[in-house]
C-alpha cells in the first residue's frame, strides 16, 4: 500500500505551503483594501488643505475653512441639489415600475416573457456610452430641449433594470403558502398583497431603491448625453477639473463618503441582529 | 371574469416600466441606427439616405481604436481577475464572521463618485505627484519619467475602477463551493495546486465568467479614464472618446451613431466567442 510522502512541516505541524498561503493571502487582501482606499484617503486629506490658488494638488496647510465655505458656494451646491433631486425622483419612479415588473415576472405566466427579459437585461449589460448616445439621438430626432426632465427620463430608464433584478431575487425565495394562508383567512388579493406580500419583499425593495439612488447620484456618462446646460454634481466636477479642482469638491466627496460609511455601518449592524445567511447584502450596495 | 383579470394583470404590471424601457431604450436604439444612415452636415441638416457605406468608412478610419479599446479592456479584465481572485478567495474561505464586513469594505470606496476617484488618481500619479515626484527626488526614477497619458496608466485606471465588479461575482461563486469537495480531493492525494485548479477554480468558473463580462463590457466602452488618467492624449484614446467627441463636440451624428453600433456589434461578438469557449452548459449547472 502506497503511503504518500508527508510534505515538509513547520513547527506548528502545518504543511509549509499552507502556512505560506495562510500568511500571504490575508496580507495581499489587506494591501489591496488599502490600495482601494488610496484615492479616497487623498481626497479626504486634501479637503483639509489650504491651497493658495486654484490648484489643490500640493499640501499647503491644515484648515477647516473649506467645510465652512462650501455652503456659500452655490456653483457647487446647486449641481448637488440637482443630483439629489434627480436621484430621489428617479429612485421612486424606477422602484415602483421595477417592482411591478418583478411581480409580473415571478407571479404570472404570459407570452413575450423572453422579450421582457431581454428588455431588462440588455440595458444593464450595454456599455453606458451606448445608452447615453442612443438617448441623445432620440432627443435630436424630436428636437427635445435637453435639461432636468431628459436627465430624469434617462435615470429612470437605467434604474428600472437594476430594481427588477434585485426585487425578483427576493420574490424567488418567497414562500407562497403564506399568501395562501392569507387567502384562507378571507383576505382578498389586495389585502393579502399589502398585509403579507409587501412586508416580506420590502427589504428587497429597499435594497433596490438604495442601489438605484447610488447609481443615479454618481452617473456621469449617460447624464452627459441628456444634460444640455443643466449640471449635475458629477458633470460639474468634471467640467471644473480642467481648470483645477477647488477643495470644496473634496469636501463634498468626503461628506458623501461619510454618508456611505454610516449607511454601511447601519447595514452591518442590522445584519448582525438578523439571523445569519440572508441574501447577499453587498451586491445590493454596489455602486458604479 | 376571473380568467380575464388574470390575463390582464401581468400586462398592467408590466405596462409602466415596460413602456418606459421601450420609449427610452429600445426606440432610441432604432433611432440611432437610422441616424447612422443619414448624410449631410450639422448646419444644412441630416437626411436619411440609407447610406450603409458609413459602416465600412468608420471601420476603415477607426479600426485601430477598436483594437486598442479591446486590448485595454482585456488587459484590465485579466488584471482584475488576477488581483481580485485571491481577495475574493480569502474573504470567502478565511473571512469567517467578517465576510460581509470585508465585502462592504471592498465596495465602500466606490460610493465616492467615479469622476472624483479618477481625478484623485490623476493627482496621485502626476509626474511630480506624491508617488512619482518622491521617487524622482530619491533618484530612483529619471526626472523625465511620466506615467499619466500612457497606455499603462489607462489600463491601471480601468483596473481600479472595475475591481469590485470582478470581486463580488467571484466571491459569490467561491463562497458557494462545498469545502468537502476540496477535502475529498486532498484525501485522494491531489496536491494543493491540483485541488485548487481542478476543484476550487473550476467550480468558481461561473463567477469568473460573470466577473469578466461585468468588467470587460463597461471597460471597453469607457472614455472617462482615457480622458482623465490618459490626460486627453489622443495616443491612448478609446472608441468611447471618439464617439463622445463626435456626438457632443463635432456634432457629426451619422458617423458617431455608426461607431456606436460597431462597438455594440464588436462587444456582442466577443461575448459570444467567450461564452462559446468557456461553455455555457458548465455555467448553468
Amino acid at each position: 500500500m502506497a503511503v504518500p510522502v508527508a510534505p515538509p512541516m513547520d513547527e506548528h505541524g502545518w504543511p509549509l505551503g499552507a502556512r505560506l498561503s495562510g500568511l500571504l493571502l490575508p496580507a495581499f487582501t489587506g494591501l489591496l483594501l488599502l490600495f482601494l482606499f488610496a484615492p479616497i484617503a487623498v481626497m479626504i486629506a486634501f479637503s483639509f488643505n489650504d491651497p493658495g490658488g486654484r490648484q489643490n494638488i500640493t499640501w499647503q496647510g491644515f484648515t477647516f475653512s473649506n467645510y465652512v465655505r462650501l455652503w456659500g458656494r452655490s456653483d457647487i451646491t446647486n449641481p448637488m441639489i440637482t443630483s439629489v433631486m434627480v436621484a430621489t425622483i428617479s429612485t421612486l419612479v424606477a422602484t415602483a415600475f421595477g417592482t411591478l415588473i418583478a411581480l409580473a415576472l415571478t407571479r404570472y405566466e404570459f407570452r413575450a416573457r423572453g422579450l421582457v427579459n431581454l428588455l431588462i437585461f440588455v440595458p444593464m449589460t450595454a456599455p453606458e456610452i451606448i445608452l447615453g448616445a442612443s438617448l441623445l439621438t432620440l432627443w435630436i430626432t424630436f428636437s427635445v430641449e435637453k435639461g432636468f426632465l431628459t436627465i430624469l427620463a434617462a435615470h429612470i430608464m437605467f434604474n428600472i433594470s437594476y430594481v427588477v433584478v434585485t426585487v425578483r431575487a427576493r420574490l424567488i425565495g418567497f414562500n407562497r403558502s403564506l399568501e395562501e394562508a392569507g387567502m384562507d383567512l378571507y383576505a382578498n388579493g389586495w389585502t393579502t398583497f399589502w398585509k403579507v406580500t409587501f412586508p416580506i419583499i420590502f427589504p428587497g425593495i429597499l435594497s433596490a431603491a438604495l442601489l438605484a439612488f447610488a447609481l443615479s447620484i454618481d452617473d456621469y456618462v449617460i447624464t452627459l448625453f441628456s444634460a444640455g446646460h443643466t449640471l449635475t454634481f458629477p458633470l460639474w466636477v468634471f467640467g471644473v477639473s480642467r481648470l483645477g479642482i477647488p477643495p470644496e469638491v473634496n469636501v463634498l466627496g468626503t461628506l458623501i463618503f461619510l454618508v456611505a460609511f454610516l449607511f454601511i455601518g447601519v447595514q452591518l449592524w442590522s445584519q448582525r441582529r438578523q439571523v445569519r445567511g440572508g441574501e447577499a447584502a453587498p451586491v445590493t450596495v454596489l455602486g458604479k | 371574469m376571473r380568467a380575464l383579470s388574470r390575463g390582464l394583470t401581468p400586462l398592467l404590471l408590466l405596462l409602466p416600466g415596460g413602456a418606459w424601457l421601450v420609449v427610452f431604450f429600445a426606440v432610441p436604439m432604432a433611432f440611432m441606427f437610422l441616424i447612422s444612415l443619414q448624410q449631410g452636415t450639422f448646419d444644412t441638416g441630416y437626411r436619411l439616405t440609407w447610406n450603409l457605406g458609413i459602416y465600412p468608412e468608420v471601420i476603415g478610419e477607426y479600426w485601430d481604436l477598436y483594437v486598442r479599446s479591446t486590448g485595454f479592456a482585456l488587459a484590465a479584465t485579466l488584471l482584475t481577475l488576477l488581483v481580485g481572485y485571491p481577495v475574493a478567495y480569502t474573504i470567502a474561505f478565511r473571512g469567517g464572521r467578517l465576510k460581509n464586513a470585508l465585502l462592504l469594505v471592498v465596495v465602500l470606496p466606490f460610493f465616492v463618485s467615479f469622476v472624483i476617484r479618477t481625478l484623485s488618481w490623476r493627482m496621485i500619479l502626476a509626474d511630480n505627484g506624491m508617488v512619482f515626484g518622491s521617487l524622482k527626488d530619491l533618484g530612483i526614477l529619471e526626472p523625465n519619467f511620466h506615467f499619466l497619458a500612457t497606455p499603462a496608466a489607462v489600463i491601471f485606471g480601468l483596473t481600479y475602477n472595475f475591481l469590485p465588479f470582478m470581486i463580488l461575482p467571484l466571491y459569490v461563486a467561491i463562497e458557494k463551493i462545498d469545502r468537502r469537495l476540496i477535502e475529498a480531493a486532498n484525501d485522494l492525494y491531489a496536491s494543493r495546486a491540483q485541488a485548487f485548479w481542478r476543484v476550487t477554480f473550476m467550480l468558481s468558473l461561473p463567477g469568473v465568467v460573470a466577473g469578466s463580462l461585468l468588467t470587460f463590457i463597461p471597460a471597453v466602452g469607457d472614455f472617462i479614464t482615457a480622458e482623465v488618467i490618459g490626460a486627453g492624449n489622443p495616443q491612448v484614446f478609446m472608441v468611447g472618446n471618439i464617439i463622445q467627441r463626435k456626438f457632443l463636440d463635432a456634432l457629426d451624428y451619422p458617423s458617431a451613431a455608426a461607431l456606436s453600433f460597431v462597438l455594440v456589434a464588436a462587444v456582442m461578438l466577443l461575448v459570444a466567442v467567450y461564452t462559446r469557449i468557456v461553455g455555457t452548459d458548465r455555467l448553468t449547472s
